[in-house]
């Protein structure tokens, strides 16, 4: 069986490190901070804060308290506030270990592609380009393959980039994937899945 | 100098022309000069340019200036959440700048301090670098952006001295220092003027050196995504 959604968020949260700041993308990222458990980690909302907390009960919501995603939220007793340009000076600057975000494609040379689809209604890359080259670490989360069943990791990305050779590791529903010298390296296949189903549903050079 | 004014609009006099340039401070509806938007519809100032993360939603924030025609160009990094601007953009009528989020405060603090151009890693090898400067530092690829020099910022703030030192709330501050440093002039909207010598000069998140008119007002402060949990049982 592959990896549900919940399971891939799960297998996430055990890259990040005690200590860590982390920024989490929007979609399965977000569900990241469901497992990182007795881990001391520090989530930043790029909109200016440290320290995100969860989403606050009914009739606590505070119109000048939300996250990137424009939703409303809570601080934490280690919260920081913070203008825009100091929050990216942080994510420019590496002090934000790792971000974890979902992807349209990627490809073996760790190109990210995942703000716009040309034709397609477009939205604009908000902070994802600045997240992908400045962190420390770059973790993509997302399904191995389109819902037309084509693999997302691709030889060369087709949409235009978010970042150019910017990805560290790409955890998938079908196994999880280092970007290395020459191609993708498989460091584990889902719980039921073989390494040669992960092979057959990826274009990308499997090293 | 008597930076206190009435209301968004005597506050707004004279500094208002067609084809201007305008850095707005807040993030989706948060930290919006709502009230200073709503007098530049009033006073009808058209062909502007604005620098601003968002574009607001289809009748709140910049929103209501992209119904009025107002709007000629926007520099933002994310607009996805306006009907109306995307109307604009598709048929021509809206042009449209995207900046990384980082950029684009990274560009208006510059401004504000003086440097026209600085060099980032953000967007080498993507369209955003297309055209412009490159240059290696220390083996890595980084572009040049250029530093944002607005003919005006309009900007919100939570509280005011009378001297213009002002305190933010919480994540309202976002992209209200860097575009308040970046414009010739710059106004901001409070919800409370303090007595000067009410507010702890350790405390002061932007100087008052920044601000040239303040005005204090009632805000809607709308959400845009109301999330909530729902309380355990006892």
């Amino acid at each position: 069986m592959p990896w549900d959604r919940n399971q891939m968020a799960a297998r996430a949260a055990e890259e990040l490190q005690d200590g860590w700041y982390v920024n989490l993308g929007i979609g399965i990222p977000t569900l990241v901070a469901n497992y990182v458990g007795d881990k001391d980690i520090t989530l930043q909302s790029e909109n200016g804060m440290l320290g995100m907390g969860p989403f606050p009960f009914e009739g606590d919501e505070d119109p000048d308290l939300i996250n990137a995603g424009k939703q409303t939220i809570t601080e934490l007793n280690r919260t920081a506030y913070f203008d825009s340009a100091t929050s990216f000076g942080m994510i420019r600057g590496g002090k934000i270990a790792a971000a974890i975000l979902g992807a349209m494609e990627v490809a073996e040379n760790g190109d990210l592609a995942n703000w716009m689809i040309p034709g397609k209604l477009v939205k604009g890359m908000g902070g994802a380009m600045d997240l992908v080259a400045g962190v420390g670490r770059v973790i993509v989360v997302m399904d191995h393959t389109n819902k037309h069943g084509d693999s997302k990791l691709l030889k060369e990305c087709t949409l235009p980039l978010t970042g150019k050779a910017v990805v560290d590791r790409i955890i998938t529903n079908l196994g999880v994937l280092d970007v290395v010298e020459g191609g993708l390296k498989i460091v584990e296949c889902a719980d039921g899945v073989t390494e040669e189903e992960l092979r057959a549903a990826t274009e990308a050079t499997i090293v | 100098m008597k930076k206190i004014y009435p209301n968004a609009a005597e506050a707004l006099d004279g500094l208002l022309f067609d084809g201007m340039f305008i850095a707005a401070g807040g993030f989706g509806l948060c930290g919006i000069p709502e009230l200073l938007l709503g007098a530049i519809k009033g006073a009808g100032t058209k062909d502007l340019t604005f620098a601003s993360n968002n574009a607001g939603v289809d009748d709140f924030g910049i929103g209501i200036l992209l119904q009025t025609r107002q709007v000629k160009k926007m520099i933002s990094s994310y607009v996805g959440e306006n009907a109306e601007f995307m109307r604009q953009y598709l048929s021509g009528e809206l042009e449209l700048e995207f900046n990384p989020q980082g950029t684009l405060a990274e560009r208006m603090r510059a401004g504000g301090c003086g440097i026209p151009g600085f060099y980032t890693k953000t967007g080498v090898g993507t369209v955003i670098a297309e055209g412009k400067e490159h240059k290696d530092f220390n083996g890595e690829t980084y572009i040049m952006e250029e530093g944002i020099f607005a003919d005006l910022a309009i900007v919100k703030a939570w509280k005011a001295d009378e001297t213009g030192n002002l305190i933010f709330r919480k994540t309202a501050r976002n992209f209200n220092p860097p575009a308040a440093m970046c414009g010739k002039t710059c106004v901001v909207e409070v919800e409370e003027i303090v007595p000067t010598g009410s507010l702890d000069p350790d405390h002061i998140h932007l100087p008052g050196i920044y601000v040239h008119r303040i005005i204090q007002g009632d805000h809607e402060k709308r959400i845009e995504q109301r999330t909530t949990r729902k309380r355990e049982e006892a």
